[in-house]
């Protein structure tokens, strides 16, 4: 019987086929050069005297050098496709392959915005069945396509509500968004430029509505709300929110972040929301996260309608077409972007939806909703859940059950690296203390995870037996250890430098 | 001598001669950890208690730093700027964030004093 010698050194300090990676300014010099090039003739220069006067110092490798150093670069990457991703409120599912199939057809890829629409009518039906299925989910009667991430959707959003609110007559002063929403949401109300006053959550993890109603006065031009919470908690009153909402005469935006979870369940139209982007690269199943590009689409209520913005997909006797100028009368916010958005998303989200048709989507929500509460229950007697279950799409636990262990939530984190787990979201959201949000998604069979669910047991025994070391010092077995957050956020390096000679 | 107050907010606010030294408490700074990043309001401007002016950023989230009284900045810790660290080391003391030329020395009677707080923290803890 052999036996593995754990503790062998190497002379190339590499790991087997895993290989010490230096960056690739070490790995070449200015030196040389792995491309000829004929010295250019004398000529010119035309740069008003702001010609580089430094060599710019880029390692010169050749290809099959370069091609290598990036290719063990991406072997260390984690991704959706090498395991389990479950990083709370960002909805790392897995992106199908027949959507990469659909949207390499050549007719769909070999054209461009600026073609006449008798040649693009195809792009032009993807595009308005998009909208269509969008409608439907959402219940909502206009659908924008062009933002191109989800805090572009917000944005997009928030420009009509001010839009819709100046053609009152008041733009009003300030946006209210709760404790347990996105960060991008007060982001996006600073952009538009409205101030930003919190509501508190109350102890079930939902708005306080007593606090919302006390703070929804005059100068209120719209709630930011996302629902499902950041809690991974259903806003049960949402309803009275609305009308509460509306009474004031503000606007009910929905950051549809979380839409992985009432999809086919619930129609946020049906539930007052005014406005609410979708994340195609998260629902929808396009790839995100480095991986891709993303897509906001925003749904808007009847109230809103004349306010979106530009182009649109239109259909005149069969035939579409963009609508690229505003029509008299209604007060579109303009362009959000040079063209139409994301076609690659659109095509890939389409294939999503029409592969797993109304019964699926609904189905997709249910898997996702009921694999987060099989994460909670299996892990909520040895660690602490920060709210009575069940939960929607995301299972929300804190750090009290390490209080006074010498282990945080952080320390937890990097420890489920070495388990061979991308970590799920920690310290956020901040409503409770050492977060950890594990959103599982639909993607997962339940024996993927049950060994989720083995390994964070495992962790949590570790913990309570006072193996600190372990973790304090982990991950020990990923390619480089603990890094010094700390010191790379006080004395950032941001650029290469040659070290000093001798 | 002056008067050293708390707010809920985790700040602590010592007073003297019509003039509030602000900075974070020691709670807060450890919840928080490391601190990265301190931004500190314009010097002269006029703020409102509760107005939103400073930002405290450390390796786990960013927070908002409220006035805890009304008036004008008068001075800033600039030495936070390039170390942020003080907030950790020296919270109640070299760590202070902006002086504020109080508007209404009343104000200062809404604050905790020291038991209020540390029962208060007590309890967030």
């Amino acid at each position: 019987m052999t036996h593995k010698r754990k503790d062998l050194q190497t002379a190339t300090g590499h790991r087997a086929l895993d290989h010490k990676e230096p960056l690739i300014f070490e790995l070449g010099t200015a030196e040389t050069t792995g491309v000829d090039f004929s010295e250019p003739e004398p000529f010119e220069a035309e740069l008003g005297g702001l010609e580089r006067s430094e060599a710019m110092g880029l390692a010169g490798l050749s290809e099959p050098e370069t091609v290598r150093h990036f290719t063990r670069l991406s072997r260390k990457n984690y991704a959706i496709d090498m395991g389990f991703f479950p990083l709370g409120s960002c909805t790392m599912k897995h992106n199908p392959r027949l959507n990469e199939k659909i949207a390499r057809i050549a007719g769909l890829t070999d054209v461009h915005p600026l073609q006449p629409f008798s040649t693009i009518q195809g792009s032009l039906k993807v595009m308005a069945e998009v909208a269509r299925w969008l409608g439907v989910l959402t219940g909502m009667p206009a659908i924008a396509l062009s933002p191109k991430a989800g805090a572009h959707g917000e944005l997009c959003g928030l420009m009509a509500i001010r839009a819709a609110l100046e053609d009152a007559g008041d733009a009003r002063t300030t946006v209210l968004v709760p404790e347990s929403a996105h960060g991008t949401n007060p982001a996006t109300a600073a952009l538009c430029g409205y101030g930003v006053k919190t509501i508190p959550a109350n102890d079930h993890g939902r708005v306080d509505v007593a606090a919302l109603a006390e703070a929804l006065k005059e100068n209120i031009a719209a709630l930011m709300l996302t629902n499902p919470n950041t809690c991974g908690l259903f806003e049960n009153d949402i309803l009275k929110i609305a009308e509460m909402v509306h009474d004031a005469g503000a606007y009910f935006y929905c950051d549809g972040a979380n839409f992985n979870a009432i999809m086919g369940r619930v129609r946020p139209g049906d539930l007052g929301i005014d406005a609410m982007h979708l994340n195609l690269h998260k629902t929808f199943s396009t790839p995100h996260g480095g991986g891709g590009p993303g897509s906001g689409p925003v749904a808007f209520s009847k109230a809103l309608m004349p306010f979106i913005p530009l182009p649109n997909v239109i259909s005149i006797n069969g035939r579409f077409a963009l609508q690229e100028l505003g029509v008299e009368g209604e007060q579109s916010i303009g362009r959000m972007a040079a063209f139409h958005g994301q076609m690659g998303m659109f095509l890939r989200a389409l294939s999503y939806m029409m592969s797993h048709g109304a019964d699926g989507l609904r189905q997709v929500s249910e898997d996702a909703v009921l694999s987060a509460n099989y994460i909670l229950e299996s892990l909520k007697d040895v660690m602490t859940a920060s709210y009575e279950g069940p939960c929607m799409h995301e299972a929300l636990f804190d750090d009290r059950f390490m209080k006074d262990s010498g282990v945080t939530t952080l320390d937890l984190a990097k420890a489920l690296i070495d388990e061979g787990f991308h970590p799920m979201t920690v310290y956020f959201p901040l409503v409770v203390h050492g977060a950890m949000l594990i959103e599982p998604t639909e993607t997962e069979s339940k024996a993927s995870l049950d060994v989720f669910i083995g390994s964070m047991r495992s962790l949590a025994e570790s913990i309570a037996s006072g193996d600190v070391e372990r973790f304090t010092s982990s991950p020990h077995l990923a390619p480089v250890g603990r890094l010094d957050e700390t010191t790379a956020a006080r004395n950032p390096i941001l650029r290469w430098r040659a070290r000093e000679q001798g | 001598m002056g008067m050293i107050k708390f707010s809920e907010d985790h700040e602590w606010i010592h007073s003297e001669d019509g003039i509030a030294t602000v900075g974070i408490t020691d709670f807060a700074q450890k919840a928080l950890g490391d601190v990265v990043f301190v931004e500190l309001p314009e010097l002269g401007a006029n703020v409102a208690k509760g107005d939103d002016i400073a930002v405290v950023e450390s390796v786990k989230a960013a927070s908002e730093v409220y006035a805890p009284v009304s008036g004008e900045i008068v001075a800033v810790n600039s030495a936070l700027e390039d170390d942020p660290a003080l907030v950790n080391r020296s919270p109640q003391d070299d760590g202070w964030f902006f002086k504020i030329k109080l508007a209404d020395e009343g104000e200062l009677e809404d604050l905790l004093d020291e038991d209020a707080y540390d029962a208060f923290a007590k309890d967030q803890a």
